[in-house]
């Protein structure tokens, strides 16, 4: 297996194959900023929850470093992403829609975001990836169980290249992305 | 099978409404019975439902969530049939949910820690119940999950990473998951009718279903074999299914791949009863060349079972076809989908060794299996 890009999103740090993109903004402003300085047209953006936005920017910036954008049609490539929190931000925004019986809203906008693998299916949208999707929740980000549990998914005779690694966030302010693109 | 590993179940449950056993399972299947009941005003909810819910007073150990109990209910039950010592780093637990013990978010709910809500601390502590020394996964892929954690067993066995890999897929419903698909009108007010005329949603269901699978060089012709398994994308829509049934069909062209259509003797599929599963389903099955084999869907006995949904389902089928039987479909009486599949709407005897588990859900996943017994493909 191997590593062709790799890009870096906390909240306070933006950094795309070892290199630190000079942003000025934290926290979701900066995945705002990211968007409006990187990415554009795309406003399905500003529906998302934090962690869709999380997982969308850095997977633009990870397929701008690797070129030749051209959006046809793929199933070769998968996207297997992994986290500590699964949904938790949309949970606790969705339980508050129905915490209270006297104020009971639940919403349907809200409802749909309470399911981790919504950003696998955010990011295969917008790059046409008919390949393998997939989110796997574990407790610690250890890079080796992770590059385990990708390694094996080549045996998808189909899957030639994978978007992977870790896309974790617990509320608008806290979050990480450490994803990366790599081959057979 | 040209040296290629088989990938073999070689103990398996089912926790459910139905039956604490599989055997208890699939005789209540096979007896055209459900659990599906109507609750009018459960946990506060304004709105009516029908679902299949276990009866929470028979799971009593205050250590653990009503989701955990039934979970260590489940693996416990299958590992009485397996010869295997949990306590071994040869053994990786795999854990299928999408929404744990997400119960815990409610204010009004004491007793537990907040952090169980995380699917990686609940699933550590099933694993060190059983005293297992290995990391946890939890694949919580949406609807799919339970499907798509077999697959991930059976890649660890062939890659050789571990020697047995104990599947175990949960959901317990509550308001939280009743309330949002209600907001989503994805209920049906009545039991649900998959693939039929007048089908008006889905209904939702409590389970824990457990498959323990090895690795072996040779399988007997009575053992089940996980033969291949995909998952693909739809790339159309986070909520709506694709109106080309895209991932579904490709995933079921894959795990075809060149064999002969004629060994399969029924497609388990997802079968939600929603308006438009189904369609996209029948859409991908005819597409895939499977319009004539039999079709059927579990939901009518279970509602939706979620995470459990994927292993709950090959293992009733499993069941079936060891009974020489193809299920009925429950709450199927007339086609009510665009193409012209073959879905059962009685039991029906078959001499066929294979079957294909389907599922698809939100963010636009789709998993197939090709289950077969014997390996002899």
């Amino acid at each position: 297996m191997m590593i062709l890009h790799r890009v870096y999103i906390s909240p306070d740090k933006v950094i795309v194959n070892g290199k630190a993109l000079e942003l000025t903004e934290k926290g979701s402003a900066l995945l705002t900023q990211i968007y409006r300085s990187h990415i554009g047209n795309y406003p399905k953006f500003f529906k998302m929850d934090t962690l869709c936005k999380l997982g969308f920017v850095a997977s633009e910036l990870l397929l701008n470093a690797e070129g030749n954008r051209n959006f046809e049609p793929r199933e070769d490539r998968a996207v297997i992403l992994f986290n500590r929190s699964a949904s938790l931000q949309a949970d606790t925004n969705y339980q508050s829609t129905i915490q209270d019986s006297e104020n009971f809203f639940p919403s349907p906008a809200a409802f749909v975001y309470t399911l981790p693998n919504i950003v696998t299916g955010e990011i295969a949208i917008r790059n046409k990836y008919f390949g393998e999707t997939s989110f796997i929740v574990i407790e610690e980000n250890d890079e080796k169980l992770i590059e385990q549990n990708l390694s094996v998914a080549f045996q998808d005779t189909d899957t030639k290249s994978i978007i992977g690694g870790w896309l974790d966030c617990t509320d608008e302010e806290n979050f990480e992305a450490n994803i990366f693109l790599m081959e057979k | 099978m040209g040296g290629r590993n088989m990938i073999v179940s070689i103990a398996n449950n089912i926790t459910s409404p139905l039956g604490m056993t599989t055997a208890e399972n699939y005789a209540a299947v096979k007896a055209g019975k459900s659990a599906l009941k109507r609750y009018e005003g459960h946990w506060g909810l304004p709105e009516a439902f029908v679902a299949s819910l276990i009866d929470r007073s028979n799971f009593t150990d205050t250590r653990y969530t009503i989701v955990e109990q039934v979970v260590i209910h489940s693996v416990t039950k299958a590992l009485e049939s397996a010869n295997i010592d949990t306590a071994s780093p040869r053994v990786l637990f795999i854990f299928s949910t999408t929404k744990g013990n997400v119960f815990l978010l409610d204010k009004r709910e004491k007793g537990f820690p907040q952090e169980r809500v995380r699917l990686g601390i609940m699933a550590r502590l099933i694993a060190s119940h059983f005293h297992n020394p290995n990391e946890p996964i939890v694949v919580s892929n949406a609807c799919i999950s339970g499907v798509c954690a077999q697959i991930e067993a059976m890649r660890h066995l062939e890659s050789g990473n571990y020697d047995y890999v104990i599947v175990s897929g949960v959901d317990i419903q509550s308001a939280f998951i009743v309330s949002g698909f209600q907001s989503f009108k994805a209920l049906s007010p009545e039991e649900c009718k998959p693939f039929d005329a007048n089908r008006h949603g889905l209904n939702l269901g409590d389970a824990a279903a457990t498959i323990i699978y090895t690795r072996k060089d040779t399988v007997s012709e009575n053992e089940w074999c996980a033969y291949r398994g995909a998952i693909r994308n739809d790339a159309n829509h986070i909520s709506g299914p694709s109106r080309t049934g895209e991932g579904s069909y490709r995933a079921l062209k894959h795990v075809l791949g060149d064999i002969d259509t004629q060994i399969i003797a029924f497609v388990n599929a997802h079968g939600t009863a929603t308006p438009y599963n189904d369609e996209m389903e029948s859409i991908a099955i005819d597409r895939a060349g499977l319009a004539n084999i039999p079709v059927n869907s579990l939901k009518g006995y279970y509602g939706h079972t979620m995470g459990a949904a994927g292993i709950l389902e090959t293992i009733i089928s499993m069941q079936a076809i060891d009974d020489n039987n193809i299920l009925a479909t429950r709450g199927f009486d007339t086609l009510g989908v665009s193409r012209e599949i073959n879905v059962t709407n009685q039991n029906q005897p078959t001499e066929k060794t294979a079957f294909i588990k389907l599922l698809s859900g939100f963010g636009g996943c789709n998993a197939a299996l090709l289950m077969t017994k014997g390996g002899l493909l």
